[in-house]
């Protein structure tokens, strides 16, 4: 579904000189396909995930979604970032409806559209309140409602539960797990944490540093539905060394 | 046998904690006392002393007139303070209300593109330059003697801080609010709007504070300069006449007004974007 074709991402910097985001980077996504990236930071993930949601030019390839190449952003793409950032000026509904109001397209439904996504994530009863009243944890809950709220058949996630407490954070792995078990899309999913990457993901794609490359695309076998718990596979630790030797190297992953 | 000391502080620690915590929080006191009651108190002190000291060191009302000498001179013709009162409230609200009108649209302009910047913010500054008193009778000879030039120099006053105020407010929307805009397919107008604008809300109130206390400023600059009337005007000719608790009660009568116009702003903020945070709070 998502044709990512040797792509390259330069940056001119402040000094005029050029700098190397990504290179030849290709990935092929398939429809309702999980697909984490993982790197360390500098690496180009965010970028990445901005290049295939139409947000940043391509220098060199390009971003194909189903046979349209991406020059623009997309609508039915859905985008939650790093922070949750809501409106503060609008209620919780109002920022969940306004990727709808935006396109123009709220009809008589699209509140009741709203409320039963606030519902799946365990917000009922939040709509009318400001971002201010609620939790780090529930206001990235209403940003997933919002990305959620156009019915887009991909997913693009920078980071998003990064800003939470562990405790949380767990927590909405396990809804985000469900919200794609009932509605299946196609997720890029971006992410420091590698016991996070493996728990969502079908496939792993493990980004070196500077400039961005694929070091490997690690498949993850761990059966699903998925649960905490599951860690302790044989699978799951075998995708989860693998990234970390990708990452650190086979010599620093082990403590001396 | 022990002394009767320990046995006392021994009962107290096998004692059930009780309601009482050995922290003790500061109670907060409501909000009409702090933000109501606090400040007239203050103000109604300031006043006491100042009368207090007056009578004490017997000052001579030339110098400094005591607040019942003012009171007194003042409230002796109200028609004539009055018609003053109004006649500067009038040039204080024109000039803000230009202000607010011609902020907006440039700064606006001043964050659409680097280049249109580079070309206005140079003249915005030129216009900061020029001494206001010393442009004052020049612009009477343009203008001619009628309100149009104290407007125009109480907009002069006002009008800067709230451009620059805005367009902070503009360019300083987080760059994922623009880009969830974006990924919504929002135009250049649309992102204005529907995100830049009502993110600037905060920014834009805390400017029009600073220009409606700047436009007291500006009507009474230019009254000094030329005016028949207004309370700047009335300073200015009962100085010369050594009216001076006349002179005092304009000069309170100025900053009621000053307190009473910026309160407003505050109230309209307060009802009309209850969500603002209100960036310019007293740092407490």
């Amino acid at each position: 579904m998502i044709e990512i074709e040797n792509v390259s991402k330069h940056f001119v910097s402040r000094d005029r000189d050029r700098v190397a985001a990504l290179t030849n980077v290709s990935i092929s996504i398939r429809r309702n396909e999980f697909v984490c990236l993982v790197g360390p930071s500098g690496c180009g993930k965010s970028t990445l995930l901005r290049l295939v949601g139409g947000l940043l030019p391509v220098t060199q390839g390009r971003v194909v979604i189903d046979g349209q190449q991406v020059s623009e952003p997309r609508a039915e793409t859905g985008i939650v970032f790093q922070s949750p950032t809501l409106l503060p000026w609008a209620s919780v509904l109002d920022n969940v409806l306004f990727p709808l109001k935006m396109m123009k397209r709220v009809t008589r439904d699209s509140p009741n559209r709203a409320k039963s996504l606030l519902k799946l994530v365990g917000l009922d009863g939040f709509e009318g309140k400001y971002p201010r009243e609620l939790s780090g944890g529930m206001q990235m809950r209403a940003g997933i409602c919002r990305a959620l709220v156009h019915d887009p058949d991909i997913l693009l996630m920078d980071e998003p539960f990064s800003s939470l407490d562990a405790l949380t954070r767990e927590e909405l792995t396990l809804e985000l797990m469900r919200i794609w078990r009932e509605q299946p899309k196609t997720v890029l999913f971006v992410t420091h944490s590698i016991p996070e990457s493996v728990m969502l993901a079908d496939r792993v794609v493990v980004l070196s540093p500077r400039p961005g490359r694929i070091a490997e695309i690690v498949p993850v076998q761990v059966p699903r539905p998925r649960q905490f718990g599951m860690e302790a596979l044989d699978e799951f630790q075998r995708a989860t060394s693998r990234i970390r030797q990708l990452i650190f190297g086979v010599e620093r992953t082990t403590v001396h | 046998m022990q002394p009767a000391g320990s046995v006392s502080s021994s009962s107290a620690l096998s004692a059930p904690p009780s309601t009482e915590s050995y922290i003790t929080e500061p109670r907060p006191l409501p909000a009409w006392f702090v933000e109501v009651v606090l400040p007239i108190a203050a103000i109604a002190a300031l006043f006491l002393v100042w009368e207090a000291a007056c009578q004490f060191f017997a000052v001579p009302s030339y110098i400094i007139p005591a607040p019942s000498a003012i009171w007194k001179e003042t409230s002796a013709n109200p028609g004539n303070v009055g018609w003053h009162t109004l006649v500067t409230t009038k040039t204080v609200l024109l000039g803000f209300i230009v202000s607010a009108l011609v902020s907006l649209p440039l700064a606006v302009l001043l964050t659409s593109s680097p280049l249109v910047a580079a070309s206005v913010y140079p003249l915005l500054v030129l216009t900061q330059a020029i001494p206001k008193v010393a442009l004052a009778p020049i612009l009477v000879v343009v203008l001619g003697t009628s309100e149009l030039p104290r407007v125009v120099v109480t907009f002069l006053v006002a009008f800067f801080p709230l451009v620059l105020s805005i367009a902070s407010g503009l360019v300083s929307v987080p760059p994922e609010l623009i880009e969830l805009g974006r990924s919504c397919k929002a135009n250049r107008w649309t992102e204005l709007w529907r995100i830049r604008l009502p993110y600037a809300v905060p920014f834009i109130f805390s400017g029009l504070k600073a220009a409606i206390a700047l436009s007291v400023v500006g009507a009474v600059v230019a009254e000094f300069v030329n005016a028949d009337a207004g309370l700047g005007y009335l300073i200015q000719t009962s100085t010369a006449f050594f009216k001076v608790q006349l002179a005092w009660g304009a000069l309170i009568i100025l900053s009621i007004m000053g307190i009473v116009l910026f309160q407003i702003i505050v109230a309209v903020e307060r009802i009309f974007f209850p969500w603002s945070p209100g960036i310019d709070k007293p740092p407490v």
